[in-house]
């Protein structure tokens, strides 16, 4: 019984004591330090807000670059992978799918040319990356949509490239979001006289 | 070098590098000596007066297990009451309801035992009060409950001979104010500055540059990331745990929240070295966790950076790997070091679906949790050791002639009985509940469990088990498990998997240091030795490949064949 007691104290006496030692600190951190005031870090384009920097969403306009497939739809209130085995004959059908119906989008490319990670499904269904070859297989067709030349799309990719921590441990990715964001930037600064 | 590969190396590196003296502070935490961190000395002794805890009181054993499951029980009724009740608490601002009761049962008590099989999603299952109140309190305390166990241990095996081992509150308390809590708002702060949400705002409603609405989860985040790791928890606070981007934005919080994982596991063999008194003896025991470590990696990484040779059949170009059910930010290499971390601590957080993993990756993460002593949870790893240091001195005892002692003290029929039913308990539970799992699935196929057919399907129920029995909480996530049937059978392998070998596993350290201390002499099997080590390694090694081979072999060593 007095073990009793002193486990319902202790718990209590826990739970304040991590709130104003631990939950407190970091929330002030947050106010200070991280990049959007505690909540996720989001991006702009002309002074709105178009989504969050971390998170992916979905693009299926030819005049964006587009990102992995996803379990579930790019859903930010939820998140999941397939959990689909490497030899599921229904997993391997839907990859073939989205070979073709990829293929079909980019009538440029060979079925070698397609990274794998441009027809598997991230893990968290809000993958916000693609890797750097995964975006040069689309700038032809994103060059096309918008009426712009190779080049200029194949710069803007360049610039977005963000390189593996301190350059040396990790991976080659680029943001699709902010990549997009910076083809409308870069356009609309064109069409302005 | 190839940058994904100099990460894993990294990772390695500093884990190694850090261990070391964290293990010797970790000793002095528990021995009471000076440290940096005496300043927390006064929130101590408010602590113990609120309480009524008496610090300078030392317990005897069974005093000590009583403290301990009785804490536990409250636990329970703390979790339960909270998680049914949540709907009506404050801080919720997404309007999440209150749970089912036996999904509030296996929640619960899959936190209470520090494990994380989670039935839910955190974004909709939980509130941000029982995210901070129920999930993140458990996390600390439950992990300092297994380390406070294990504090019991040392004191137990560092005396000569003694009845008492300890104050199981002070331990418990020491382990947060110490050790949880100064290092988990260290790497708090570096997740908040690298952009992990820490608020309690509700949900963010945005439009898309294509002007879709999308809605995007978020609160405190960085409060429960940090402690679920090194707490060796594993709860993640969303549904995809570490492969969420809010939780895990970027290549360095990837590394920082690996690291997390196993430091303290790792630090803890340290840390019994020095308290004990016996350096050469943990060298020895981390040199074996770190060598069966090691080739799991080693194994492990080239597995899933070769990729699926399903998908290069297909003819596209799978550079980086095999991708299903992994994040481009973190990439192939640095998924396959993660589930070797997470499985051979009781950890649990995932950074990619396991479930889509190569099946080579998916027999080690299994069998790693199958053995749960490689480093282990965080105090509860060690002790699982210890039950493998027994039996393999009493047969190395009887193989040559020599009363089987360790660190002075006859092992007798009674430990050994104790030893050998906490080794055999772990194959017991995982086995038989997939054996009944299995059975239901084929005699009524409809049941609609599983996620992936054939022989993968085995290996989503065999690692559910393992992964409940072992209280490490991954899961092969395709299996639907949020129902009655799963949510109770895998509840009673976690309480079974967690409270049986600590009560033991105390037990025979209580038993071993109120006998009579014997000097060492000519005649002492000597337990420093690379003999020694190597037939506690193969000890290990047939128990665990005895029991579990056949279950392995129609699981994983199948699929892996079916290529």
């Amino acid at each position: 019984m007095k073990n009793l007691w002193i486990s319902l104290k202790f718990t209590l006496v826990m739970c304040v004591v991590l709130t104003i030692g631990y939950v407190l600190i970091l929330r002030l951190t947050a106010t200070v330090a991280s990049p959007n005031d505690g909540e996720a870090p989001v991006v702009e384009l002309n002074g709105k807000v178009v989504g969050a920097a971390n998170v992916g969403q979905v693009f299926t306009d030819s005049i964006y670059f587009w990102g992995r497939p996803s379990a579930v739809d790019y859903n930010g209130g939820s998140s999941g992978g397939s959990n689909k085995g490497t030899n599921n004959p229904e997993y391997l059908a839907d990859v073939e799918a989205r070979i073709n119906a990829f293929l079909e989008a980019h009538p440029y490319l060979e079925r070698k040319d397609i990274p794998a990670e441009m027809v598997t499904a991230s893990g968290s269904g809000l993958d916000p990356d693609i890797s750097p070859r995964g975006a040069e297989v689309q700038i032809r067709r994103v060059a096309e949509a918008r009426g712009m030349s190779e080049d200029q799309v194949r710069r803007i990719v360049g610039k977005t490239i963000q390189k593996p921590w301190l350059g040396l441990f990790g991976t080659y990715k680029v943001n699709v979001l902010k990549l997009n964001v910076a083809l409308d930037e870069a356009q609309n600064r064109e069409l302005l006289p | 070098m190839n940058t994904e590969i100099l990460g894993v190396i990294l990772q390695w590196v500093a884990l190694v590098a850090l261990s070391y003296p964290l293990g010797l502070y970790i000793a002095k935490v528990y021995k009471g000596e000076r440290t940096w961190s005496d300043f927390m000395a006064p929130v101590e002794r408010w602590i113990y007066k609120l309480c009524g805890i008496h610090p300078k009181e030392d317990m005897n054993w069974k005093q000590f297990l009583k403290a301990l499951l009785t804490v536990n029980v409250f636990w329970f009724v703390w979790g339960m009451i909270l998680l049914v009740c949540q709907g009506w608490l404050p801080l919720n601002p997404d309007g999440n309801e209150g749970r089912s009761p036996d999904l509030a049962f296996n929640t619960t008590i899959s936190f209470m035992v520090n494990c994380n099989l989670q039935h839910y999603s955190g974004e909709s299952g939980l509130t941000y009060f029982t995210q901070l109140f129920v999930i993140m309190l458990f996390q600390f305390v439950t992990a300092a409950c297994g380390m406070a166990a294990l504090a019991g241990i040392m004191k137990a095996l560092a005396a000569k001979t003694t009845k008492t081992i300890g104050n199981f509150w002070v331990f418990m308390t020491r382990s947060v104010t110490r050790i949880l809590m100064p290092l988990s708002l260290l790497v708090g702060i570096l997740l908040v500055i690298n952009g992990t949400p820490m608020s309690f705002d509700g949900k963010q409603t945005l439009e898309t540059l294509e002007g879709n609405e999308q809605v995007i989860s978020q609160g405190p985040t960085a409060a429960i990331v940090p402690i679920k790791q090194l707490g060796t928890n594993g709860g993640g606070y969303f549904g995809t745990n570490s492969s969420h981007p809010l939780e895990n934005p970027n290549a360095f919080t990837n590394i920082l929240e690996c690291w997390s994982i196993l430091i303290l596991p790792m630090a803890m063999v340290w840390a019994v070295g020095f308290y004990i008194r016996r350096k050469k003896l943990a060298a020895w025991i981390y040199g074996v966790m770190l060598f069966a470590f090691t080739v799991g990696v080693c194994v492990s990484v080239p597995q899933e950076m070769n990729g699926n040779p399903q998908i290069d059949n297909m003819g596209i170009a799978q550079d980086l790997g095999s991708m299903e059910g992994k994040e481009i930010r973190i990439g192939s290499g640095a998924s396959a070091m993660w589930g070797m971390v997470t499985t051979v601590t009781s950890n649990g957080s995932v950074n990619s679906m396991h479930d889509s993993q190569t099946p080579l990756s998916g027999l080690l993460q299994m069998l790693n949790m199958q053995i749960n002593c490689w480093f282990g949870g965080v105090g509860v790893g060690w002790m699982n050791y210890f039950a493998f240091l027994i039996i393999a001195v009493f047969i190395s005892g009887l193989m040559v002639g020599r009363t089987p002692e360790f660190l002075g003290k006859k092992v007798e029929a009674r430990e050994m009985k104790i030893a050998t039913l906490v080794v055999l308990m772990h194959p017991f539970l995982i086995l038989v509940g997939t054996g009944i799992a299995a059975a239901i699935a084929a005699i009524h196929p409809e049941i609609g469990w599983l996620n992936n057919p054939s022989f993968h399907g085995l290996s989503e129920m065999l690692y559910e088990y393992t992964s409940a029995a072992a209280n490490n909480g991954s899961g092969f996530e395709g299996l639907a498990d949020n129902t009655p049937f799963w949510n109770i059978s895998t509840g009673i392998a976690l309480i079974m998997g967690r409270y049986f070998p600590i009560v033991g596993q105390v037990a025979i350290a209580g038993l071993l240091a109120s006998k009579k201390y014997i000097p060492e002499s000519a005649g002492t099997l000597k337990t420093d030795t690379f003999t020694f080590s190597l037939m506690t390694f193969v000890v290990i090694i047939i128990v665990a490949a005895l029991s579990f081979f056949p279950a392995l072999a129609l699981g994983p060593i199948a699929d892996y064949l079916s290529f």
